[in-house]
This record gives structure tokens, sequence and C-alpha cells, in this order.
């Protein structure tokens, strides 16, 4: 929060410069110096440099620029690492880091939103952006925590309570909070606190929920979550040295290599018994080796008939397309964004790579795209899910919807006389 | 922050901004008395020669680039009171009106104007309720359009962006999305069996969610397309604008509708709790009142409040009553494919059937009764009133606190004597949610439409498992007999 506090300090300069500037600008519309002393405020100051002391010192002897290629080079491959850390440490480490980055993704944009406004002071408006992240996070979670680890909380009497009224409890938290908001309003700030709610709400909007689908792909099986990740980065580190079509050369071989571990591929399950996640399970026909016949055109150049793939590859195709074509409007947007108003990156906690949110920007609508595609193309409804539901219905709606059924799968021809009397 | 006082200290004093319009008084706007050159109103007709003489205005009077952004923008960190007012629309009273009240003084004038239009509100919501559940959908899908459109002008007037490039056909577009990704979600349900015959139908509805993703994506790409250099946070902010206001009308709206869904008495007791404590906390008010509510709302009073608290949960009792009596209202609305329209028949569920209840002692030696038979929706209908009364008016308050954050006096001038439909709706605005979480978790638990729908997309084999499986628990239950061999 230097930046902040360096703003802050120059503040009592501007108003008296103000006040000349005002009266006059009420006269005969805005005058020069009113805008520009306006334009002045609203450039946030250059960030303070945060890289480390170590780096400092090794790198001081190079220019500027090789210094700063260096930098985000070490970051780079730092990062990367952490990455790899991760994903060796299973999903609920991955799960709290994405909940972490989220967090951190809201806390950079909201602040923002602050500098821009000036508005730093208004009552009430921290303890409230944080407290709407606290619901929309404890709503999102609720939805998806029941369906995962449903046993679970058919167990523990005090969770089950918490599910049966999930939505009622978080739609009161989230009341109390709007009311609180109503409730804060001052008379001078209406507008600007018009305009902070409804920043907190597009940031929440957007960021959070991101997150929980991608915490949904998470589940589906770790590597719906680690092959749309890194086709986002590597479309960036590829973009940025030699144009997008090299990006997606290295993911299909990396889905290759992926396919082959159960541990990438299962979806992550709770077991009642050992009270654990496990990741353990016999992997479906996406992740069995098929046999494609090559296209005669490309058998001439190849010289092979046929070939041996996961199905998952084809897949990651049209996932990698996605991330090379659509990805970058993200991070054009965020760039957009930026350029409004007047920042040169969001925060600056990486060092040579601006905040968090710079380094997801472009992840923005990955994460969607994936989730959607899941569910229209890869699975359907959960079947013992949908029997669950049905159990939970009245007698006359299960009779009505077992003939529905019935009737459907008679036309369909999958039910004879035959079959009915199994 | 000292910043924002000092600007207070040096806004112009604002006279009688918020008196209704007198006799010969007409709202002072600091625009005017600041010397800005407004040689038109702003409608919207005629925007353009007030936009060109405030930019030659500006070129004129400095030198330096600065981009168009700031200017406008600037407007945000600056207090309420520095921003000029929008000077109110003309007068819509229809020439009838006119001609039959001109006897009268200003201030009845305005009072009966605001009675004959509450009563041709109210009879034209009976009207719409005795033609059915349909048009009930086309009204409240009529309505959303409307003030997704007042509050989208609101922020054209506000940002002064009307001409900005592409944006009112991306604000339009997006409000087209997410429409039809919410009917998609919602209708489809409920059509299940006319769905399942049509071919086309079914790809849609299979693919339903990638094909409302993929023309989003559509949309946010044109908008990134569509930023152009000098506007760049004009545009960023009536995006998010445009993006709130959807979060806010369509969602509620689309709620709305599955509470009609679910039993034309879920939409019609909540909506005339809200409307009711709005007529009864002004007659209250009008009468009693002494103590002042809240500083957003100057002319709400304690004595209204809670005036209209207690009228609201008798009325929501005795609506409740009268109601439940008829399948019209307490059934669940159903497509038919055999009569290819919507009947609302059905064996009403226990919650709209007569049950004696034993009263507590108290009322037990008031009443002179042991017992009083009750439907169980009318206890039902007290939480839902006491929400509307407790509650709703958080929304009306928001509404106010946004009319003045913005200077305007009413969202539109749609209805004469009572403004725009939001003005209308602004403490609807939370009750269709209560009342659609009140359903889920407290009257029945998943839709039934819905798991039929799921069920006829699963794969042919995992049908005719789940299909074994729900036999053997039916059977089991008793609800289906075996069949028996011949």
């Amino acid at each position: 929060m230097t930046e902040l506090r360096q703003r802050m300090a120059r503040e009592p300069d501007a108003p008296p410069e103000d006040k000349e500037s005002e009266a006059e600008a009420k006269a005969d519309g805005e005058t020069a110096s009113d805008s520009e002393s306006r334009v002045e405020a609203v450039t946030l100051p250059t960030s303070v440099d945060d890289t480390p002391e170590v780096l400092n010192r090794a790198l001081s002897n190079l220019s500027s620029r090789w210094k700063n290629w260096w930098v985000r080079g070490i970051l780079t491959l730092a990062m990367i690492a952490f990455f790899f850390i991760i994903i060796y440490l299973g999903p609920m480490v991955l799960m709290m880091i994405v909940m972490c980055v989220q967090i951190k993704c809201f806390h950079e944009i909201i602040t923002i939103g602050y500098n821009v406004y000036h508005s730093y002071d208004l009552p009430w408006f921290r303890t409230l952006s944080w407290y709407f992240l606290l619901c929309v996070n404890y709503f999102f979670y609720g939805e998806t925590v029941t369906d995962y680890f449903f046993t679970l909380v058919q167990r523990e009497e005090p969770l089950r309570i918490l599910s049966k009224y999930h939505r009622f409890i978080s739609f009161t938290l989230y009341l109390t909070g709007f009311c609180m908001f109503v409730l804060s309003l001052v008379k001078k700030h209406y507008r600007l606190q018009f305009y902070m709610f409804g920043w907190t709400h597009v940031t929440l909007l957007i960021v959070v929920t991101q997150s929980h689908l991608v915490i949904h792909n998470l589940f589906e099986g770790m590597i719906w979550f680690i092959v749309p990740i890194s086709c986002v980065i590597c479309n960036d580190i590829m973009a940025y040295m030699f144009g997008f079509f090299f990006g997606r050369t290295p993911l299909i071989k990396l889905s290759y290599v992926m396919s082959g571990y159960r541990c990438f591929v299962c979806p992550v399950e709770y077991n009642n018994d050992t009270n654990s996640f496990t990741v353990d399970c016999e992997p479906s026909d996406l992740f069995r080796l098929q046999e494609y016949n090559i296209p005669g055109v490309i058998q001439s150049v190849i010289g092979w008939k046929t070939v041996r793939m996961y199905p998952f590859q084809i897949h990651s195709i049209a996932l990698s397309t996605f991330a090379s074509l659509i990805g970058p409007f993200g991070g054009f947007f965020a760039s957009g964004f930026k350029r409004a108003f007047k920042i040169k990156d969001f925060a600056n906690t990486i060092p040579g790579h601006g905040g968090i949110m710079d380094r997801f920007d472009c992840q923005y609508l990955m994460a969607t795209f994936v989730n959607v595609y899941i569910a229209s193309f890869i699975r359907g409804p959960n079947p013992s899910k949908l029997v669950q539901q049905f159990l939970t219905l009245r007698p006359d709606q299960q009779l009505h919807i077992f003939n529905m059924l019935k009737s459907h799968l008679t036309d369909k021809g999958m039910l004879t006389a035959a079959t009915e009397d199994e | 922050m000292h910043r924002l006082s000092s600007h207070g200290s040096r806004a112009q004093p604002l006279h009688g901004m918020w008196d209704l319009p007198g006799p010969g008084h007409k709202p002072v706007s600091p625009a005017s008395a600041g010397g800005f050159s407004t040689t038109a109103p702003p409608d919207i007709g005629k925007k353009l020669p007030l936009k060109l003489v405030m930019i030659c205005n500006n070129l004129i009077n400095y030198t330096s680039e600065t981009d168009i952004d700031d200017r406008y923008g600037d407007l945000d960190s600056r207090t309420d009171s520095d921003i000029p007012e929008i000077p109110p629309s003309s007068d819509r009273t229809p020439e009838i009106l006119k001609k039959a009240l001109s006897g009268l003084s200003s201030r009845w004038k305005n009072w009966w104007i605001r009675g004959i239009l509450t009563l041709t509100m109210i009879s034209l919501f009976f009207l719409i309720i005795y033609m059915g559940s349909f048009m009930l959908m086309l009204l409240v899908l009529g309505i959303q359009v409307k003030c997704f459109h007042e509050i989208i002008t609101i922020g054209y007037r506000v940002y002064r962006s009307y001409d900005l490039p592409w944006f009112r056909t991306l604000s339009w577009y997006f409000l087209l999305c997410v429409n039809y990704f919410f009917y998609g979600e919602t209708v489809a349900d409920y059509f299940a069996t006319f769905v399942q015959r049509e071919e086309q139908l079914q790809f849609l509805i299979r693919y339903h969610r990638f094909i409302s993703f993929a023309l989003y994506l559509a949309g946010f790409c044109m908008f990134v397309l569509s930023l152009v250099k000098k506007h760049y946070r004009l545009q960023f902010y009536m995006f998010a604008w445009t993006h709130v206001t959807l979060l806010i009308t369509v969602t509620q709206s689309h709620l709305v509708i599955q509470n009609l869904f679910e039993g034309m008495i879920w939409f019609l007791v909540p909506i005339s709790s809200v409307i009711c404590n709005d007529i009864t906390a002004y007659l209250f008010g009008f009468f009693f009142g002494r103590t002042p509510l809240i500083k957003l709302s100057p002319k709400k009073t304690w004595e209204g409040f809670i005036g209209g608290f207690f009228s609201t949960v008798i009325f929501g009792f005795i609506a409740a009553y009268v109601l439940s009596k008829y399948q019209y209202f307490v059934c669940p609305v159903e497509y038919r494919s055999d009569v290819n329209s919507f009947v609302t028949e059905c064996e009403p569920s226990e919650l709209f059937q007569l049950q004696s209840y034993s009263l507590p002692p108290i009322l037990k030696a008031l009443l002179r009764r042991e017992t009083v038979s009750l439907y169980p929706f009318q206890i039902h209908s007290i939480a839902l009133s006491t929400f509307a009364s407790l509650i709703g008016p958080f929304g009306g308050f928001f509404a106010s606190g946004f009319k003045r954050a913005f200077k305007i006096k009413d969202f539109a001038n749609t209805i004469p004597g009572h403004g725009g439909i939001m003005d209308r709706f602004d403490c609807q605005y939370l009750m269709a949610t209560f009342v659609h979480v009140y359903i889920t978790s407290f009257i029945r638990g998943p839709n039934p439409s819905k798991v039929l729908q799921q069920l006829l997309v699963l794969q042919p084999e995992q049908q005719l498992n789940v299909y074994k499986t729900l036999k053997t628990h039916l059977i089991e239950k008793g609800i289906l007999q075996p069949t028996l061999k011949v």
C-alpha cells in the first residue's frame, strides 16, 4: 500500500490550488488548471521497486534492460516451479491456492477502485466489500461442497441442517450486507458509495464465479485444471516470443503424457472410510488409448496407417484453440482497463510481473469455457445424483416422472415387454 | 480525507430541488446558475447541439491534451453537490385528464392524477391475471425490458455517453443473451414434453449452455474490439453499468417467473403485499406521521412503517385465505401437449387444504373458540408479508439513494404522476428472490420437471439403469403395483 500513502501525502497540496480555480470553473466551464490538477490527482504514481535485495545484488553489474529481463525470467521459473510443487501436493492444496489467488485478485481490483474514486475513507465500505466477498464465497462453496461431499455432510447433524437451508442462510447473509449498505449511505457521498457498490459487485462477478468454475473443473479430474491453465500460460509465453501457433504443440504432448496417470485423470472423490480425498478410479473412455485412422492425405506424408491417441487429446486441441484465439481478448480487456484507469500494473506483488491479476487476466474466460465444455460435451448429468433427487420428491411426482421415463424408453425401443419382466 | 468535505463546502446552495413543483416554481439547476450554456434541454432527440456547444466551450478553454475520459470520468471524484442536475422531462399527462381536472388546485390535481393512475394499474393487473399465466409471463418480460431501458438511459445521461460507438447495440445484445440463457434454463424444464417432439429444439436444449456462452463471448469480444482510444474509461463504466443492471433486473424477473410457475398464488400474494405495504404506509404516514424514519427518504415516518407492517400482515392473511380456495391460483402451471396450452388443474397440495389448528390459551380466551381452521399457506403468508414490510422498504431506500446520487427525480416519466416503471417496482426488488429462496428451502425440494429433463438427456444405457432402480424403489414403497404376468 505504499502508493496509497504517497498519494495521501500529496493530497493536502491539491485542495488549496483547487479553491481558486473552482470559483472560475463555476463561472465559465472547466478551465485548464482545474482539469490539469484533476488529471494529476487521478494518475497513480509509479510504485516502489519491490525486487528482493538478493536479486538486486546479483544483477547489479548488468544494464537496466537486461536486468529487467532476468528478473522476469527468474520469477517466471519460480512461479512454474511453485505450480509443479502444488500439483504434487494434491487437489485440496490446489483448491486452497485457487481461493487465495481469488482473494488477492479481489483485493487488487478493489484497491484500484479506492484509488480511482478517492474513496478509501468511505464509511463502512471496506468492511462491506470483504463481507460481500465472504457471503458469495460461502454460497458457492456450499453449493459445490454439498454435491461432492454428500456422504460426509449427511453424517454430521449441524452440516446437514446447514446444507438443507443453505440458500436461505446465504440469502439472509447477503441481505444483511445489503441493508448495512443502505443504512450507511451518507448524504454527500451517495454517488461514490453507489459506484463502489457497483464496482464490488462486478468484481465479485468476475473473480468469484471464475474461481469456482476452476474448482468445479478441478473436481472433474486434475487434468481438466492443469491442461487449460498451462494452455494459457504457454500461449502467453510463446506469443511473447514466437507467435501463437507454437503454443499448441507442446500441449498435445503434455495431454498425452498426463492421460496416462490416474491421479490426473480421475475425478476427486471423498472416501467415507478413509476420511480423505482419493483420486482413484477406472479411467473413462476418454482416457483410454484408441486407434484412429489417419486420413489419406496425411498418411502419405507421415507414412503411418493408424495412430494411437487418447480421445482427450482431441479435446485438448479444442481447449488450446480457444486459449489462443479467445484467451487474448481477456488480456486486451485487462489492458483496456489499465489504460482507462491509467495504471501500469494491477499491483506490485510479483517483482517484474506486476500483480496477481496481471498473470491471471488471460485465464479469465478459460475457466468458464472449460466448465461449459465439460457440461455440454463430456459428461451429462450424474445419474446417481439424479436418483438421489428423485427420492426426495413427492410420491405423485415420482410416479409422474417414472411414467414419462417409461413412455420415453418404450418410444425409443429400449424397453420391451421382455425386459419389463426382469 | 479533507478533500471530500472541502468540495462540499464550496458547492452552491441548491434551492428546493426536492420540492414538488408548485405553481410557477421551477427547480433551479446549478448548471444554469453556473453559466453552462444549456441552450436546449437534454432530450434524446435534441442532444447533439448541447454536446457540440459543450465540447466547443471546453476546447476553447484549455490547450493541454486531456482525454475526454478525464473530464467526464472526473465527475466521479467530486461529491454529489458539484454535479449538475438533469432537468426534468416534459409533462406527459394525457389531455383528457388535464381537461377534467382543470378546475382543481395544483396539489389536488396531482393527488387525483396519482389516484386515477393507481386504479388504472390495479385494474390492468386484474385483467391480466384473468387472462392467465402466459400473459403474466409476457407482462413480466415487458416490465423487465422497460426497467432495463430506464436504468441504462440514466447511465447514458450521467456519463453523457449516448454517442459512444456500439454501446447501445451491445447493451441490448447482452440483455438478449442473458434472457436467452435464463429462459432456456427455466422454460425448457417446463416444456419437456413439447421439446421432446421437435428435433431442433432437442439440439438447442442439449447444448444450451454452450450456445449461450458462445453468444455472450461474441458480445464480449465485440466490446473489446470497440474500445476507442479516448473513451476507455467511459466504455468500461458503461460495460459495468450494463452488467450490474442485468444482474438486478434480469435475475429478479426470472425468479418471478419461476415463482409464477409454482402456482399463481406465489406470484400474487407477494406482489400485492408489497403494493399494500406501499399504499398503507403512505396512508398511515399521511394521517399519523410524525417521526421521520430515515434521512434518505424524508417523507417516510415510523408511524407509517409500523402501521404499514400490521396492515400488510392482515391483508396477506386475508388474501391468502381468499385465493387458496381456487385451483386456478394454487396449482402449478403445466403445459399439456394434448391441449397445446397451459393448464392449472391438479390436486391441491396439503398447503392449500383447510386444517384445524388449536389456539394458544391467550387467543382462546379472546376469541372464545377452541380451534380455528386455516390453510397452512396462510402461516407462510405471514412470513412473506413480514418480509415485504420490513425488508422490502430497503429496496425503496436503495432506489431513493440511487436517485439522489444521480440527481434525478424519477427514473423516467412513463406513468404520469408516478414516474417510471422502475419507481413502481423498486420495493419488489428483493421480494422475488426471497420468495424463491423461501419456496426452495421450506416448501418443495428439487424441481420435478428439471429432474425429468435431466433424465431424458442421459445416455440410453444410463436411462435404462435408472429406470430399473426407480422401478424397484417405487414397488418397494408401494407406489407402483407390480405388473401381473398374463
